[in-house]
């Protein structure tokens, strides 16, 4: 028998899907256009790989996020070339600063046409370069199989990301063999897991004698698995040290549990910020000292000796000098701390602890998220405080857009585990929210899904409402509505004067009637004697469902640290805002 | 960061995939973090395991060179990052093709000075010469410099190739 005739050709288009097969993709988010014909064509003739259809390729790469945060799984885009790409790439950017696994599929011109102008081609692989953390261009189709093997070890590996791989329309017809495996051996890309064992005896020496400790854990804990968080929780309180978390990293240690000083940063609270700065030892696990945690690098934290455990060996160094850096997978390095915390038997100083305990709930008792809600007026706290309550037994998944509401939630509701909270950080993208929500509902159709949203976010992406419509996903879509772009809103009132320069949501429309016009629920709460029964209501649609909220439309966010300040000069209320600050503009 | 820390130059020797968009990734890298690129050059070293050899002159705070190395070895094509100013002694070598139009006495005197510099005459003319230097490149700026005011028309600089003393590979 001929060696040739053993070997199987298969077209393209079937080549990438069964790759995706093996990969265990069940779920495709996309976008048809003419350079994608060929593989939607295959798409329609199976039914292993689930496909849903979006309004708007942005709307996709979102749906995936959302679907990648939720499972831990890579997320998996397909569009079209041309301007199907180039809609992706706000979502593409997204993914690569929040490190969220996603594999992108793009059509393209077929190849001896690229570099024409031809109809829909765009120049991706040069426009994704910096938008991705890898990206390909398949030109022989003797390589499919094994790039899209790849692409899916790179997107997982090490610090997820996004991986973009171009897909000429010629390539996807043509017939070849079926090249690669799930089980890829790169020859340059093998990021460390393992932490050197040295460093973290270091590291868990200075944990035994540390008087003040303060954890702050951020997205590396939950991208390394829940596994991680479980490692976690045990080490916390092994040690019976104070923890804090970015926005990121929020579930990985339960909030209802009396070591968490709740979240730290911008609109951190209180306590977390301040044992941030006067602690002793910070022990790094998984963030990344964005400037957001830390505010003026000058007056960040500055007597305290720092631990760094961070996948990504750029993050060590970057902003922040640390002393103890260790290079490696958040689970793994925890699982050697445990052990070593353990063979020595390390016991903390109890005594020094308990000082430091007091003094943190000295700025407990300031009470910084307390609120007094007083008439009909629904204030934006209270509306959370009531979600927070009535949603808590659920099995609850919550996105948000971005803005005042974004930063609320992150307050107000309590995350027990992690991969339940799918927020845009890094790049802060408002319109995350609504199409987050249908990859979250795609990949847990019974779970309860709602999407904290702005009466400004939700207008980004309001297209993708009708994606939930068609693939029955009852989401819940719950806008804190002040009739403003509340964060920027609040900005100008702090730094310009309140000079609200183009931040009212003029022409805004009636959210109950366009639910409905979109085949969906929409239901209105404007007073606190209607908000708990609005909330039950909604709880109980099976349809994807508006609430629009009305909540008191001049409300600002606080705790807050204003740009420029250090990261323990925190605003707690309009009392404190003085009208002589000014916005520096070498800061974000 | 601070803006008084000390800046400093250092080159390295990146190995790399030979593969198409590498050197644009690299590049883009560079541009997109606001690091400075003095001098670039790039070359196939290994034709059977398709490696490229990129050597960069860059310059930054400690704090930046550390963070250029890491950002470099976190690319997915690059397989090693080596600096060469703090790995040990290095050497580094530039070629030049300097043309010169001139007659006279300016003619005979850039032919005397190009013997100075080891130089050869790879191109002539009545009127001109190109000359061909290799040298360190604080050497090629010298020469260049000398040039200048006897009819010097055109330049062409490789830019700086660099690589380890010793017996040792990368």
């Amino acid at each position: 028998m001929s060696p040739q005739s053993s070997q199987k050709l298969l077209e393209g288009a079937d080549i990438i899907l069964k790759a995706l097969s093996e990969q265990g993709v069940d779920t495709i988010f996309g976008y048809p256009g003419g350079a994608v014909l060929p593989l939607y064509d295959a798409l329609f003739k199976q039914n292993r790989i689930r496909h849903v259809l979006v309004r708007h390729e942005q709307g996709a790469v979102h749906a995936a996020e959302g679907y990648a945060r939720s499972t831990g799984k890579p997320g998996v885009v397909l569009v079209t070339s041309g301007p199907g790409a180039t809609n992706a790439v706000t979502g593409l950017v997204d993914a690569l600063m929040d490190s969220i696994p996603l594999v992108c599929l793009t059509g393209q011109v077929p190849t001896q046409l690229i570099g024409t102008d031809a109809f829909q081609e765009a120049d991706t692989v040069g426009i994704t370069r910096a938008a991705t953390k890898h990206n390909y261009l398949v030109k022989d189709i003797a390589d499919l199989g094994r790039t899209i093997h790849e692409a899916f070890y790179v997107a997982t590996t090490g610090r997820p990301g996004p991986v973009v791989i171009d897909l000429p329309k010629n390539i996807q017809v043509e017939e070849g063999p079926y090249t690669g495996s799930p089980r890829v051996k790169h020859k340059s890309y093998s990021p460390q897991i393992k932490g050197d064992i040295d460093a973290i005896r270091d590291a868990v020496d200075l944990i035994a004698s540390a008087k003040k400790p303060v954890f702050y854990t951020g997205g590396g804990v939950v991208n390394s698995g829940p596994g991680a968080s479980q490692l976690l929780r045990e080490f916390v309180r092994m040690t019976g040290f104070p923890i804090t978390s970015t926005l990121m990293g929020l579930g990985s240690f339960p909030a209802s549990d009396k070591q968490w000083l709740g979240m730290l940063g911008m609109h951190g609270t209180f306590e977390a910020n301040n044992a941030m700065h006067d602690c002793d030892l910070m022990i790094n696990i998984g963030a990344r000292f964005d400037d957001r945690i830390t505010g003026r690098l000058d007056a960040f934290s500055p007597n305290s000796k720092k631990i760094h455990v961070d996948i990504d060996r750029s993050n060590i160094n970057k902003c922040v000098h640390v002393d103890i850096p260790i290079v490696g997978d958040a689970g793994h390095v925890l699982e050697d701390m445990i052990k070593i915390w353990k063979t020595n038997v390390h016991q903390p100083n109890r005594e020094a602890l308990d000082e430091w305990w007091s003094q943190i709930d000295e700025w407990r008792a300031v009470d910084c998220l307390g609120f007094e809600q007083e008439g009909e007026e629904i204030l934006p706290q209270y509306a959370l405080q009531r979600l927070q309550d009535l949603t808590k037994d659920h099995d609850r998944y919550i996105t948000t857009e971005v803005g005042q509401h974004q930063m609320w939630a992150a307050q107000y509701l309590g995350f027990e585990n992690p991969n339940r909270w799918m927020t845009s950080g890094g790049l802060g993208t408002m319109g995350y929210g609504l199409p987050a929500a249908v990859g979250v509902q795609m990949a847990h159709p019974d779970a309860l899904v709602i999407d904290i949203s702005g009466d400004a976010s939700v207008m980004m992406n309001i297209q993708e409402f009708s994606t939930a419509v068609q693939h029955d996903l009852p989401i819940k879509i719950f806008i804190l509505n002040n009739a403003y772009m509340g964060m920027v809103r609040q900005w100008q009132d702090i730094t310009y004067e309140g000079r609200y320069s183009h931040t009212y949501s003029e022409a805004m429309p009636d959210f109950v009637k366009l639910a409905e016009a979109m085949g969906g629920i929409g239901l209105r709460a404007e007073t606190t004697a209607e908000l708990d029964d609005v909330i039950e209501q909604m709880l109980n649609t099976d349809k994807p469902t508006i609430v629009d909220c009305r909540v008191s439309n001049l409300e600002n966010c606080f705790p807050m640290v204003p740009s420029g300040a250090a990261h323990n000069e925190m605003i707690l209320g309009p009392e404190d805002v003085s009208s002589g600050r000014e916005d520096d503009p070498t800061l974000v | 960061m601070t803006q008084d820390q000390p800046v400093f130059q250092h080159t390295m020797a990146v190995i790399v995939d030979n593969e198409a968009g590498v050197l644009g990734r690299v590049i883009g890298l560079f541009s997109g973090r606001g690091y400075n690129i003095e001098s670039l050059t790039v070359a196939e070293t290994n034709q059977a395991e398709g490696l490229s050899r990129i050597t960069i002159v860059t310059s930054g705070t400690a704090m930046v060179i550390e963070q250029i190395k890491a950002q470099l070895e976190s690319l997915v094509p690059v397989h090693r990052v080596s600096d060469l100013t703090t790995e040990g002694p290095s050497v580094e070598r530039e070629l030049a093709l300097v043309k010169v139009a001139s007659t006279g006495e300016e003619r005979v005197e850039s032919l005397r000075l190009s013997d100075a510099f080891r130089a050869r005459v790879i191109d002539t003319t009545t009127d001109s010469f190109t000359f061909e230097i290799t040298g360190a490149s604080s050497k090629i700026d010298a020469f260049v410099a000398l040039m200048k005011p006897l009819g010097l028309v055109d330049v062409s600089r490789t830019g700086i190739a660099a690589i380890t003393r010793g017996k040792e590979g990368l």
